[in-house]
């Protein structure tokens, strides 16, 4: 494999041994501290490698490619250059969908963190008949098929559906509305749908976190006279850091690439309230034919992720 | 050991750059093979000495009626033609159109493949030389007699593909389709109304309806295409045919901003402030409108005929379908059309047996095979069903009746690349209110001006 004979021949090798030398001598006269990696270790995952190039790096490429070009997927493209990105910039409709996505990660992030804590902490303290069966119920949502999500929750929103029956039943039927069909609504409404699917992971990592914080903390915080706030907070708060950044990670990313509810809720409507990102890609390359444009829109979500991902791991984690 | 792992890195990471940029040829330049569609080199219709030929043919024709059909001819064909096999594909009809591009850009794309009309589809295959030329079988099978000019119209792109419904043929179709007003007849006949005979009694039986305080239409916008529908049958009332035309085909001095269109998108806003629909429509789906409509919410539904099979069950023989009344002295004229074009792909190696295929798919006993299937046959001369169902009857009557007056007006969607997207935003905003007519208009003619400029 030339990398490694590339590897070899290079300067920072010039004080090892040599190919030949090395198959004459013992493992234990390398002047290598035990377990630190070895060239040939690269081999080993190189079929991972491989596939990694293959199937993420390469279409990577490819989409930034295709993103500077005007192209319908079909007829030769036209070079576009930034027209893409300018468009991406200044275009209403492609920034609102930015806009959109934002907006909707206080529903598919904050929320589910903020509700996950809150369910954590009371089912860590408070000792239920049944804590199993209602950690599986609320866990429930996460396991369910988006698909099945979206046609339950436009069940839930249509004028005769559950929330505005409910609304009827105790007296608030005027306020009833066909919620995914108001541009005010719809958004906050979809939003809703993500909160519930996400707060349940998040309640799980953070239960499982919450085992794992020493019992003598607690105790000891006991002694001191705190109340279940201050404990929450001077305990259970700090210790959970690592998993409130996963969490975090997770549902932002999860809120970024969000496309199946969109699409299958309200496919960006009404109007164009509701379209994000994700749903603009498809949108954009499989029923527009506009293959340039959409693979932009791809390029820009994929650095939004990577930075709210790379802010969220610093301000959770911490600088490590 | 740092060093050496970073030069590593850097070639993992300089590999598949290189590749990238060796393959640096403007995306789709490689694609397509001929640039242009061309016409089969020799015209044959015998089937029988072609020699042993698999055809492959790609439909979206999933649902139960339209199945059935598919694979009693597909059966019957390679019976009259033993040499023949068709392998059939068959997807739906969002699933077809994902896929389809992708397939027709490789080098064994199927024979025989439906596509959908329109600038998004046809005319951007025609353009990037995927599609053949059929005038020659056109001419060899007699499609002009078979169908109407406005149903072949629908499958002509011009010469250099930058405009569709003139210029050379692509594709002929199977079945026809058309919007009409389904209404429920017991309960037109328990509030005392009579099936409107022209355009200002239907608007008067609305006004009737909402004051007994029953539901004039039922219509469902959430999923942002169903309007598109309504407000094309409406205009069909208010403006020429030949002016929609023109609007759709594009090149025609008529502007979506002409009176016509904008009193229709006017009609639309009013139908809805006068509570003609269900209150927020933009929130209800389309399938959820027709069930509502099935279980007797709504005197009137205004939808294709493809919705026939689903509703004429549950209510039986209370469903009718009518034509648009026209206004008193016009001719009648709605939005219709017909299914996807059966067209040859510019790659096959069979066209012949290809176009002898598609001219059985669509002949007179294939018409006969698809009415017995609960289907509509473009070809307009086709019987009538023996079907239990007066809507399918109505349909039937309907049908004809259109195609004998010319009265057909293409969808409003399939004026640009992206009028689809355009209109349906703008519809559900209109609706909304947070449009107002003018400005709607406005929205569609920008659109389809950014279209032409571009050409």
């Amino acid at each position: 494999m030339s990398l490694t004979e590339k590897g070899e021949a290079g300067p920072g090798r010039s004080a090892r041994p040599g190919g030949s030398a090395r198959r004459r001598r013992p493992w234990h006269v390398y002047r290598r501290a035990p377990g630190e990696p070895r060239t040939v270790g690269y081999l080993y995952i190189l079929p991972a490698l491989a596939v990694f190039v293959v199937f993420i790096v390469l279409p990577l490429l490819q989409s930034v490619r295709y993103s500077l070009y005007d192209w319908d997927g079909l007829s030769p493209a036209r070079w576009a250059g930034a027209d893409n990105y300018v468009a991406l910039l200044t275009d209403p409709d492609l920034r609102g969908a930015f806009v959109h996505a934002l907006i909707l990660l206080l529903f598919y992030a904050a929320l589910p963190v903020l509700i996950g804590l809150l369910l954590a902490a009371t089912m860590s303290r408070i000792r239920v008949r049944g804590l199993t069966f209602f950690r599986t119920v609320l866990f429930l949502p996460q396991v369910l098929a988006m698909v099945v999500v979206a046609v339950a929750w436009r069940w839930v929103y249509a004028p005769s559906g559950v929330v505005n029956q409910v609304l009827g039943l105790i007296g608030l039927g005027s306020k009833g509305q066909p919620w995914l069909g108001n541009p005010d609504l719809a958004l906050p409404a979809i939003g809703i749908a993500g909160t519930w699917v996400g707060f349940g992971l998040c309640m799980v990592l953070f239960m499982a976190g919450v085992q794992s914080i020493p019992r003598e903390l607690y105790e000891a915080a006991r002694l001191d006279g705190a109340g279940a706030v201050r404990e929450f907070f001077a305990v259970t708060l700090p210790a959970l850091r690592p998993q409130i950044a996963v969490a975090t990670t997770l549902t932002i990313v999860a809120g970024l690439r969000n496309f199946d509810l969109i699409y299958l809720t309200t496919s960006g409507g009404p109007g164009n309230s509701t379209s994000v990102p994700a749903y603009e890609v498809y949108h954009r390359a499989f029923e527009l034919s506009q293959v340039g444009s959409a693979a932009t829109v791809g390029v820009g979500l994929t650095v939004v992720v990577f930075v709210l991902t790379a802010v969220v791991s610093r301000l959770v984690e911490g600088k490590q | 050991m740092k060093r050496s792992s970073r030069r590593i890195i850097a070639a993992w990471v300089a590999l598949p750059v290189a590749v990238v940029l060796a393959a640096c040829s403007a995306p789709g330049a490689d694609s397509g093979g001929s640039k242009k569609s061309t016409e089969p080199t020799s015209v044959s219709k015998d089937v029988a000495k072609a020699g042993k030929v698999t055809l492959r043919e790609w439909d979206q024709e999933v649902r139960g009626g339209q199945n059935a059909e598919m694979t009693r001819l597909n059966k019957e064909f390679m019976k009259k033609y033993p040499n023949v096999t068709i392998k059939r594909t068959s997807k739906s009809f969002s699933d077809l159109k994902t896929t389809l591009k992708l397939s027709l850009s490789g080098n064994h794309p199927p024979d025989v493949v439906e596509v959908n009309q329109g600038y998004p589809d046809m005319v951007s295959f025609v353009h990037a030389g995927m599609l053949m030329n059929l005038d020659k079988y056109a001419k060899a099978y007699d499609w002009k007699s078979r169908y109407s000019p406005a149903l072949l119209d629908l499958n002509r792109v011009n010469n250099s593909a930058t405009k569709f419904g003139e210029g050379h043929l692509y594709g002929v179709s199977q079945m026809g389709e058309f919007i009409g007003i389904y209404y429920n007849q017991k309960k037109l006949k328990s509030l005392g109304i009579k099936p409107p005979k022209n355009w200002s009694q239907f608007e008067q039986s609305l006004a009737k309806i909402k004051k007994a305080g029953q539901l004039p239409i039922q219509f469902g916008n959430l999923d942002k295409y169903p309007a598109i529908h309504t407000i094309g049958l409406i205009q069909a009332q208010n403006q020429p045919t030949k002016q929609i035309r023109s609007l759709v085909y594009g090149g025609g001095d008529t502007k979506w901003t002409s009176p016509g269109f904008e009193k229709s998108a006017k009609t639309l806003q009013q139908w809805t402030k006068k509570g003609y629909f269900p209150s927020g429509p933009n929130g209800i789906g389309y399938d959820d409108a027709a069930k509502q409509f099935s279980h007797g919410q709504g005197a009137y539904l205004i939808t294709g005929t493809w919705e026939a099979a689903d509703i004429k069950k549950p209510m039986g023989n209370s469903l009718r379908m009518m034509l648009p009344p026209a206004p008193a002295g016009q001719q009648q004229a709605t939005t219709g059309g017909e299914s996807l074009a059966l067209s040859i792909t510019q790659k096959s190696k069979h066209p012949n047996v290809a176009a002898a295929y598609i001219n059985f798919l669509t002949s007179k006993h294939a018409a006969k095979v698809m009415a017995d299937t609960g289907n509509l046959p473009a070809v307009p001369g086709a019987t009538s069903p023996k079907s239990k169902y007066a809507v399918d009857k109505d349909m039937f009557r309907d049908w004809k009746k259109i195609n004998s007056v010319d009265g057909l007006v293409p969808y409003l969607d399939y004026s640009s690349p992206t009028f689809y997207d355009t209109i349906t935003a703008a519809l559900q905003e209109l609706i909304g209110g947070s449009l107002s007519p003018k400005q709607f208009a406005d929205k569609l003619q920008s659109d389809v001006n950014k279209f032409h400029s571009q050409q």
